[in-house]
């Protein structure tokens, strides 16, 4: 690729800290906000970038903060969202480990553009060595007079605090941060209102992932309309993807949007190939949440077409043959894996964290995890798929929270793209404990769609 | 469950604990201290190792918020022990891209090797284990954390593992 806008100087010995970091051209982005433009202009130029939220909706952040209310006299919030515990995402972690104050410089250069005075960072609990290190970063950054009081003799004051989670998937679902913000149980909200309406004790709030907020320091320093050459139609700029499971080289990488997958996946730039000369089965590609596919479909789109790191193409074929960029988590599977297996954990992870608060998600959850289990265990029975497919239905749209469709959508494709691994589970019983169904076809080249004259 | 063990004695907060809780509550708007109650809990666990009725008790004094909100947030969240751990808790991520590279096999080696179930204490005192949900760093699974501080384990094997005992046997002594 041609620059990292993101992780450039992520090798710099000492990047962590304020001195190096400034010594790079960090905190220019600060100055430049607070002293050459106004807080319309920074939120203008975020949406000519065409940012989308890293966070795994991918809804364009300028709108986003345009949304926000502005009301006389009630204080507003910027809440970054560095809960990261989406299975298979770990971008946020590496970050804040290893540049933090790239977050801390977006989080005062945003929190500028939307007015707000105090802001919060909320980290997982089980982030405490993340949380040191930005909490370090902070104290540097208001050394230097980058934060605190009339910062850079503009007028514009700002505190920046972390706040640790306590242990909670849900809790980074945004209205659910919130309330563990508020020092509650992590329930979500019924929306409307929304954040941007009655937020963080009941004021306008935005709310933004780690990656987001970040992405607001190159947006300043280039100007929106240069970011938005980076990518690929209306996948602006550059994403950080977490690459795990069987991949040779698992790490975070920066990519361009509209990278394609297979270079994504097969050259030595990025993840290198498949683990142990193994063959690739099947790939989740934006988080435990989205659409499983199989290795075929991953490649190429059912109009047989290369398939691109995007938000359009990894969507190409909606639910039936796509998946979603989701929040970059990005799974390989390796030809031993077993599929069945596999979403019976994901399952159990969607029933341990949801909180209980609607009935179908509570209860199908609980459902799905276990019918999963006896057809993983070899006690299944052929009716269990469609079982699993109409109580996934049940559950998909009827909650207060997304966290319900996220435990549906991989219960459902994984069913609709390994019917037959599931069906062998049940017509070989015992053997499926032990034997595994192996790579089948998922690997083979997509049948040529007909052409219609 | 919450449950009152009957063991429960009194606890008492030392001052420097207090200054710690008082520097958490003047992170937030006026009013709003109730905000403070997750990060006090992790101050009150990082010092006793578990939140007894007891404690929480004196947290909500402390916050002023009724005992009930402070064992409504101590149950939901899964890092709050609610009865005593081990000296060191080893929580392995069990989640999916990590069993795709052998956390199943990790945790099999760890009930061996302890001589505990997940959730048991060793007779010693010294190490409980458990699998948690997947902890943001599935491309260096296997991993494991260790509190109060969470220090990481990545890519374990049965030998790291090995090694990571015997440290922590010599460290539990002193
Ligand atoms: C169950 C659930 C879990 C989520 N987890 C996260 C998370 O860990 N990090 C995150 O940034 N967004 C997460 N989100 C999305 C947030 O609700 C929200 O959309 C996001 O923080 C907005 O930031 P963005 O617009 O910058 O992406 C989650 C959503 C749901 C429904
Ligand atoms: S969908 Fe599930 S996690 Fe979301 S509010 Fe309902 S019960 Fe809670
Ligand atoms: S699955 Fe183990 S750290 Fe994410």
């Amino acid at each position: 690729m041609a620059r990292k806008l993101l992780l450039e100087h992520i090798n710099v010995p000492g990047i962590n800290t304020f001195d190096v970091y400034r010594s790079k051209g960090g905190y220019a982005a600060v100055e430049k906000a607070l002293k050459t433009m106004s807080p319309d202009d920074v939120v203008e130029e975020v949406k000519k970038s065409g940012l989308r939220g890293r966070g795994g909706a991918g809804f364009p952040t300028g709108m986003k903060w345009s949304f926000l209310a502005k009301p006389e006299g009630v204080a507003r919030y910027l809440v970054c969202n560095a809960d990261e515990s989406e299975p298979g995402t770990f971008k946020d972690r590496y970050l804040m480990t290893y540049i933090p104050h790239l977050l801390i410089e977006g989080m005062i250069a945003a929190s500028f553009a939307l007015g707000a005075k105090i802001s919060y960072i909320y980290v997982r609990g089980e982030m405490m060595p993340q949380i040191r290190i930005l909490e370090k970063a902070i104290a540097e950054a208001k050394n230097a007079g980058f934060l605190g009081k009339n910062i850079l003799g503009t007028g514009y004051d700002l505190e920046l605090y972390v706040q640790p989670g306590g242990g909670a998937y849900i809790c980074g679902e945004e209205t659910a941060l919130l309330e563990s913000l508020e020092g509650k149980r992590g329930n979500p909200r019924i929306k409307p209102p929304f954040p941007a309406i009655a937020g963080l004790y009941g004021c306008p709030t935005v709310v933004n992932n780690v990656e987001s907020i970040a992405a607001v320091v190159p947006i300043i320093n280039e100007g929106g309309d240069e970011y938005a050459k980076v990518g690929i139609g209306r996948s602006t700029g550059t994403k950080l993807i977490s690459a795990g499971g069987n991949v040779k080289k698992p790490g975070v990488y920066e990519i361009d949007l509209g990278l394609p997958v297979e270079e994504f996946l097969y050259s030595d730039e990025y993840c290198g190939g498949i683990a142990n000369g193994k063959r690739l089965k099947a790939v989740v590609a934006g988080g435990s949440s989205v659409p499983i596919l199989p290795a075929n479909l991953f490649l190429k789109t059912i109009k047989n077409e290369p398939r691109l790191m995007s938000y359009e193409s990894l969507s190409d074929g909606g639910f039936v043959s796509g998946t979603m960029m989701g929040s970059g988590g990005f799974i390989a599977f390796d030809e031993d894996q077993c599929i069945v297996r596999n979403t019976w954990n994901f399952s159990r992870f969607y029933h341990h964290e949801s909180c209980g608060q609607c009935s179908p998600c509570r209860e199908g959850t609980g459902w799905m995890e276990k019918v999963l289990h006896r057809l993983e265990h070899g006690h299944g029975k052929m009716s269990d798929m469609d079982l699993l497919v109409d109580v996934s239905k049940k559950i998909e749209g009827n909650t207060i929270c997304p966290l319900g469709d996220a435990a549906a959508w991989p219960v459902a494709s994984a069913i609709r793209h390994f019917r037959d691994e599931f069906e062998w589970h049940v017509s070989h019983g015992a053997e499926a404990v032990t034997r595994n169904f192996g790579l089948a076809h998922y690997a083979d080249p997509l049948p040529q769609p007909e052409t219609v004259a | 469950m919450l449950r009152v063990e009957e063991t429960q004695a009194p606890v008492e907060f030392s001052p420097e604990l207090i200054s710690k809780f008082d520097d958490v509550k003047s992170r937030y708007p006026a009013g709003k201290q109730k905000s403070a109650l997750l990060p006090i809990l992790h101050l009150v666990q990082a010092e006793f190792g578990w939140l007894s009725a007891a404690a929480m008790d004196k947290v909500a004094g402390y916050l002023q918020i009724q005992d009930i909100e402070v064992y409504e947030v101590a149950t939901f969240y899964s890092m709050y022990f609610l009865n005593p751990k081990g000296k060191y808790v080893l929580e392995v991520c069990r989640t999916g891209p990590c069993c795709l590279v052998g956390a199943e096999k990790i945790m099999d080696y760890l009930e061996e090797k302890l001589g505990v179930k997940e959730g048991e204490v060793t007779a010693d005192g010294l190490f409980s284990w458990r699998g948690v949900e997947c902890l943001a760093a599935c491309g260096f699974g296997p991993v494991l954390q260790i509190g109060p501080e969470y220090t990481f384990y990545e890519n374990l094997t049965k030998d790291s593992v090995d090694k990571l005992i015997k440290d922590l046997k010599e460290k539990g002594k002193n």
